[in-house]
């Protein structure tokens, strides 16, 4: 082989930068997500549900927020009827987060866990902050 | 039975495929045909939303603060303090810097110095929602030209393309500039354009838009395809000016500047 | 072909450390800008756009400009191109890389810069663009990589790229053609309402872009084995000649409609670019400087004696290519904002971190460029070499 040496040392270099992940993370435990709902106003409703069943919300929210945003942004059409024909105003900062007023356990907890980081903070105020 | 290497790959990739979306598929069938959107029963509709600003109803430095003041309040608008970064969606500039076509320097005394209202037209025609390259910016049902941030590139073509200066670019983080927050209402992020909405987000909850709430009539607002809508009837007993309307825009915002009745 | 880029003199690789080091300080720049926001530059909410998007502008048309190339040596069978068609393909591929990263540093929200292919949006000009822009960086790689390893072999390029490089034609005009119009159709800016502003356009193009081959070619003759040719280099400078004295005179058609008219609206950025408006007239030594060039250039170059003379040659290309930077990549763009819609003057200046972040963009399409141009010299001095030359 040709510039042995050169290619091994190139080989190193890019599995250390290939395994960073790994290696970085290493022996350090992670906590399992564990997303809290217990809110004064979901403890209050009879029924607690969301919008639709907690298994489309749990795997769907991204894809349902950007509908619900398209539909009241873009089309005006402010009200959602949902599976169940229940309806709901359509509104992130003044619906979602009424019930769902626990950023940090409800929100964060599961994004920090994926390491995603959503841009709805950035225009839309975590409901902690709107009560200063 | 054998099968070729390449007959393999393909039930291997259309079956990796079809797991990717079974899971996520059956929970949006089921959901449907059962879901809808709907507008709201409360909220005011028009095919054409227009604005008439009476000028004469405009005495004082502060029949104007009142105006601008509740419309920054309420839309979260920052205050810079400085020209570089300002963002504004109303605000006021002379008649003659207003109106540059109009030049007429015979004027009765007091109107080239008159301060007009400015804010967006919302152009029947208009050119930022032509020129944007994403939609972000577009015309609605109504009239109203709406801006959609989530999707804002912030390539500022709509600044470019608006005659009226309409439009302001959020230069950094507006946030630490907003003096008190309405919790109702959402902020901007840096790198995205923002202008007047003509309070959409009121209109959907059956109320007018906040400026000509407290202008005390100097701001009339209606729906301009409707010919029994009050600005209807203003326009056709007074004489109303349009900014630049010889571009071809078509705004709906009028103007009255001068005359004895009021409107 | 790309190994020959690796192995090169000591000089090669100081310059090419010299280049990723500057692109390395625009870079913390940029990540200050990322961070803070688009405030860090000059623009404000009157001048919008500023130094990135007339960096953009002015390269479109270099870019273009390599058509100058293709359409003699492709179309018309002019021989003595044969050698540097390619500078002018590669030239192109450098440019159109600047392009799309001012078009991209420019932008305030630049992660989300796929929604204008996801909500693909046939009206604005500014889609049209991207896509312009993409295709004739796609066309001048193909086709420059192609030939030039056909000539390496001594073999005649395979036929499917003969069609690609007649597309390319037309292509080149049209990127120019649609940048033109991101300006000419706007309602509220006289000072871009131009019908003649694609003409312009392209007639500046070609003569900022050909006068820059002029340098580069004359760059590697200095430098490699390489000679690019007299003749060539002569032909290159009649065609700068044209363009150049087509682009003032388009100018000068701009001049006389908005001040023999005397529309107030068309008069005011030329007033604000020439003579200062209001007491605002921080361009205004710069434009002078422009026209001033311009005029020296028209000279050396009008005149066969000067223009035959490489050396004076080389002045006049100089001149043409600065008197068209500063006209295109700063004046026309700043020009079109000021006055503001209220007639009001607001004026913009370039700040250090958008200066920097402009260096390293202009840092990284000459590193494009150098590498690009070193396969190309390899593959012409093992020519030499060999005595396999098969453009002759």
């Amino acid at each position: 082989m040709y510039d042995a040496g050169k290619i091994l040392i190139g080989l190193i270099i890019f599995l250390a930068f290939a395994t960073f992940p790994f290696y970085s993370n290493m022996g350090k435990a992670v906590a399992k997500p564990d997303p809290k709902i217990d809110t004064p106003v979901i403890q209050q409703l009879e029924v607690k549900k969301c919008v639709e069943s907690k298994e489309f919300m749990r795997a769907e929210h991204m894809q349902l927020l950007n509908e619900w945003r398209d539909a009241a942004l873009r089309r005006g059409e402010r009200v959602y009827k949902g599976s169940d024909g229940r309806t709901f105003q359509i509104s992130f900062q003044n619906q979602c987060l009424r019930c769902h007023s626990n950023k940090k356990k409800f929100c964060d907890e599961c994004h920090s866990y994926a390491a995603v980081k959503p841009y709805c903070w950035d225009c839309h105020f975590a409901p902690k902050e709107a009560k200063r | 039975m054998s099968i070729s290497r390449r007959d393999f790959l393909k039930i291997a990739g259309l079956s990796s495929l079809g797991i990717g979306f079974s899971a996520t598929d059956l929970l949006w069938k089921d959901r449907a045909e059962a879901v809808e959107y709907m507008s709201s029963p409360k909220g005011l509709t028009a095919k054409r939303w227009a604005m008439i600003v009476d000028l004469k109803k405009f005495k004082t430095e502060e029949d104007y603060r009142r105006v601008i003041d509740a419309c920054h309040r309420i839309h979260n608008v920052p205050d810079f303090g400085n020209p570089k970064d300002e963002v504004k969606w109303i605000w006021t500039d002379t008649f003659e810097h207003a109106f540059p076509f109009q030049k007429n320097e015979y004027l009765p005394e007091g109107i080239q110095e008159k301060k007009a209202l400015l804010f967006c037209n919302h152009c029947d025609n208009p050119p930022c929602v032509r020129v944007c390259p994403t939609k972000a910016t577009f015309k609605r049902k109504d009239g109203i030209v709406a801006q959609d941030y989530h999707r804002c590139i912030g390539c500022r073509f709509c600044m470019a393309a608006c005659p009226f200066g309409s439009r302001s670019f959020n230069w950094r983080d507006p946030r630490p500039f907003i003096k008190e927050m309405n919790p109702e209402f959402p902020t901007r992020t840096k790198g995205v354009v923002e202008k007047c909405n003509f309070c959409v987000e009121r209109l959907a909850k059956g109320l007018g838009p906040k400026c000509a709430e407290v202008s005390n009539g100097g701001l009339i607002f209606g729906d301009l395809a409707d010919p029994d809508s009050e600005v209807r009837k203003i326009l056709k007993t007074h004489y109303t000016i349009r900014r630049k309307a010889e571009l071809g825009t078509r705004p709906s915002v009028f103007y009255i500047i001068g005359g004895d009745e009021d409107a | 072909m790309l190994e020959k880029a690796l192995t090169g003199s000591r000089r090669y690789w100081g310059w090419i450390f010299f280049l990723l080091a500057v692109i390395g300080v625009g870079f913390i720049f940029y990540l200050r800008q990322f961070a803070y926001g688009l405030g860090i530059t000059g623009m404000s909410r009157d001048v919008s756009w500023g130094l990135y998007i007339g960096q953009f502008t002015f390269l479109v048309g270099v870019a273009a400009s390599a058509v100058m190339l293709v359409i003699p040596y492709y179309l018309h069978d002019f021989k003595k191109f044969g050698k540097i068609v390619i500078l002018g393909e590669f030239l192109a591929v450098s440019a159109v890389t600047m392009c799309m990263l001012f078009i991209f540093v420019d932008m305030g929200q630049p992660i989300r810069i796929m929604n204008v292919v996801l909500h693909p949006t046939p009206n604005s000009i500014m889609f049209w663009d991207a896509m312009v822009l993409n295709g004739y960086l796609f066309l001048n790689i193909v086709i420059g990589w192609t030939t030039l390893g056909a000539d390496r072999k001594g073999v005649a390029p395979p036929s499917w790229v003969k069609p690609l490089i007649y597309l390319s034609i037309p292509w080149a005009v049209s990127i120019h053609t649609v940048t033109a119009f991101l300006y000419a159709g706007l309602p509220g800016r006289p000072f871009w309402l131009s019908a003649i502003m694609a003409a312009r356009f392209l007639a500046s193009a070609f003569a900022a872009g050909p006068a820059l081959l002029i340098i580069l070619a004359l760059i590697v003759r200095k430098l490699t084995k390489f000679d690019p040719g007299k003749e060539p280099i002569q032909a290159l400078g009649k065609i700068v000649t044209y363009a150049m004295v087509a682009n003032v005179f388009f100018l000068l058609l701009e001049v006389f409609t908005a001040f023999y008219s005397q529309i107030p609206g068309h008069m005011h950025s030329f007033e604000y670019l020439y003579a200062g408006l209001d007491g605002h007239g921080k361009l205004v030594p710069l434009m002078w400087t422009s026209a001033v060039l311009a005029v020296v250039a028209l000279i050396l170059l009008i005149n066969p004696g000067t223009r035959r003379k490489e050396s004076l040659l080389v002045v006049a290309c100089a001149a043409v290519f600065v008197s068209l930077w500063i006209d295109k990549g700063f004046g026309l763009i700043v020009g079109g904002f000021v006055p503001n819609p209220f007639e009001r003057v607001t004026e913009y200046w370039p700040t250090m971190p958008e200066t920097m972040i402009t260096i390293a963009v202009w840092a990284i399409g000459l590193l494009v460029l150098t590498v690009l141009y070193k396969v190309a010299v390899s593959v012409r001095e093992a020519q030499l070499e060999s005595g396999t030359d098969s453009t002759h």
